[in-house]
């Protein structure tokens, strides 16, 4: 009988030690490029830790917010030891993230933040040098002076703050002029029908700024189809891939991107495993991860456009 | 003479309220009465327009079909991904073509089973379908976006004839073909009987099913030539975003235009001129540069009103 008891911890211990690390990942499921980009990277750094017998993933993405808390409710049931969440709201996410933290889960917040300081570590792009590099480097490609489009995306706090910084960019410039703010959802054939219709409004266009590359896309159609693809200035973001490759090949009319990548997920995940195992950033001095961490956002040309172009990714 | 005058008003309502809505957006801004930007509204109406046009014939004979926005994304993914694989060249591009319909009838035919052999309600079998057909996409494209390498094939969506793009003619002669079928054919007699009232449709010897799983198919036809329209003009299809929300827009089309929701009532006529009063909104919004963030509730407070103009002289 004790021997048995025996070889059952044993077994039980050698079972928990297989799957030592239970990591939650909830994301909002692919609604536009780019959140497709997100669940292409969470993928992918999941797989680099198919071999680590130290962790398991469960993967989840919610269609909306109380989707999403369902989710997360079920992987605390299921116990896991660390929860990577982007929130697909922040208000209505925030009591759940907080009671995972409570009840001892390593919290990793990524991008649309909570409402609490309660959580581990917080990792985020930076929506506000998103939009402010844009306007920046429109203001001086134009030396300060001409027609900007604002083409956005989806009416939100994120988008918000990114056309707000734009703006602050370009407000030393008083010739330089925004002739029309409008929503293209994030989407191409919305952004392509907004460009379309502004076309026809607006004899002069210096510069479209779109708030993402997505959109992009279809203002260039627009542009080409009305045979205006000269002497204009774009502008998007994010680094979707294609994009990315017109920069490397030397577009005309597409020289720079800005970073804001979906790949953060990624970085989170390996946050958590290294939050989870108790290690420390490589170069910090303090043991342990920061609790806070805002991205850069990098600026993308001709010279170093490569090391953003991931042609494998779906984003 | 005013009965007649009332019968004048009660059908032209719509085509009224479109003149009017064009009226009032190029006083505020003229730039809205170029004729390159009317066709810009005929050529962006096109996509949901056709779509419309399909949906109408499923809900005259007492049908929905919420699957529209997913099967487009689908449908076009599927012309992509064909012509990509059987290569350049007009053959081929035919042949993907060809293929895309013939998925499209299949999927329609697979509803219309479901709906009146299954006695699944419609908005429970295209629901599903509308569920089944974005997930297909999404899990085939990982979630991004599928490309066309076929020069052929991304040649003709933006192509313009006699002036005119091409979608905004299909959209016309399909306006042109639907309404033959619908209002000069025993089909079309059918269909209104279909949704008026089954039983009496069931005792004048109508095969009701066989009726009513014909006006998915034509709806799953049109969705098809929407898709083969859309994904050649943007040379890809987001797995993501494309179609989402055109089922709303086509439904509210056919309302717009006087389809009722409860089946036996509606027009292309009507529906083709709800479709354009969408596309204007869609249009003046930007034209007039309305607020971002106000821009829903002015979409909203105009398609209520269209409606109920309509309905007030009745």
């Amino acid at each position: 009988m004790k021997k048995l008891l025996v070889v059952l911890m044993l077994v039980l211990t050698l079972v928990s030690f297989a799957a030592k690390y239970k990591i939650g990942v909830a994301i909002p499921a692919a609604d536009h490029g780019w959140t497709g980009g997100m669940v292409w990277w969470a993928q992918y750094a999941i797989k680099q830790y198919q071999n680590d017998p130290d962790v398991e993933f469960y993967l989840v993405t919610a269609r909306e917010p109380s989707e999403q808390i369902a989710q997360v409710q079920a992987l605390l049931a299921r116990g896991i030891n660390a929860l990577v969440i982007n929130p697909y709201e922040s208000a209505p996410l925030t009591p759940i993230c907080v009671q995972a933290f409570r009840q001892g889960v390593y919290t990793v917040i990524v991008d649309r933040g909570i409402n609490s300081e309660e959580y581990n570590v917080y990792i985020a792009g930076d929506n506000y040098m998103y939009g402010y590099l844009a306007g920046k480097y429109i203001a001086e490609k134009l030396k300060g002076k001409g027609n900007v489009v604002v083409i956005r995306g989806i009416p939100s706090t994120i988008d918000d703050e990114r056309v707000k910084a734009f703006k602050d960019a370009i407000a030393p410039y008083p010739d330089l002029k925004i002739i029309a703010e409008q929503p293209g959802y994030w989407s191409r054939e919305k952004a392509f029908e907004v460009m379309q219709t502004l076309l026809t409004k607006f004899p002069q266009i210096d510069a479209v700024w779109t708030g993402d590359d997505d959109m992009l896309h279809g203002v260039l159609i627009a542009l080409r189809q009305a045979g205006r693809d000269k002497n204009i200035v774009l502008v998007g973001g994010a680094c979707e891939k294609n994009i990315v490759k017109m920069i490397m090949d030397g577009h005309p009319l597409i020289e720079v991107n800005f970073t804001y990548p979906p790949n953060m997920i990624a970085t989170a995940i390996n946050l958590a495993v290294m939050g989870l195992k108790g290690q420390s950033l490589n170069g910090f001095y303090q043991k342990g991860i920061p609790r806070k961490i805002i991205l850069s956002t990098e600026t993308v040309t001709r010279e170093n456009a490569k090391d953003y172009y991931f042609p494998d990714s779906v984003f | 003479m005013r009965i007649k005058l009332r019968n004048f008003l009660g059908k032209y309502m719509i085509v009224l309220v479109l003149i009017g809505l064009m009226i009032f957006s190029g006083i505020m801004t003229p730039a809205f009465l170029k004729p390159r930007n009317i066709l810009n509204i005929f050529w962006q109406t096109s996509y949901v327009g056709i779509i419309a046009i399909g949906i109408t014939f499923v809900m005259i004979a007492g049908g929905i079909d919420l699957s529209v926005g997913s099967m487009l994304a689908l449908l076009g993914a599927f012309a992509i991904t064909t012509s990509n694989k059987l290569g350049n060249g007009v053959g081929p591009t035919l042949a993907s073509i060809l293929l895309t319909y013939a998925l499209a009838a299949l999927l329609g035919l697979g509803m219309g089973l479901l709906t009146t052999k299954g006695k699944i309600p419609a908005f429970i079998t295209t629901l599903g379908g509308m569920a089944i057909y974005r997930s297909l996409v999404l899990n085939f494209a990982n979630g991004g976006v599928y490309m066309s390498f076929s020069r052929t094939f991304s040649s003709f969506g933006m192509k313009f004839v006699a002036g005119l793009p091409l979608p905004m003619i299909v959209f016309v002669v399909y306006a042109v073909l639907a309404y033959i079928v619908l209002d000069k054919t025993r089909f079309g007699r059918y269909v209104y009987a279909v949704g008026a009232n089954e039983t009496a449709a069931v005792y004048s010897a109508i095969k009701v099913d066989t009726i009513r799983t014909i006006t998915y198919i034509i709806s799953g036809v049109s969705v098809a030539t929407s898709a083969i329209l859309l994904s050649s003009m943007m040379a890809s299809v987001s797995s993501s975003s494309t179609g989402s929300g055109f089922e709303l827009d086509a439904i509210a089309a056919a309302v717009i235009g006087g389809t009722s929701l409860s089946g036996g009532k509606g027009t292309i006529f009507g529906t083709f001129f709800g479709a354009l009063i969408l596309g204007v909104v869609n249009n003046m919004l930007v034209m007039l540069n309305v607020a971002v963030y106000l821009q829903g509730m002015v979409k909203g407070l105009i398609i209520i009103a269209a409606v109920l103009l309509q309905n007030l002289r009745k």
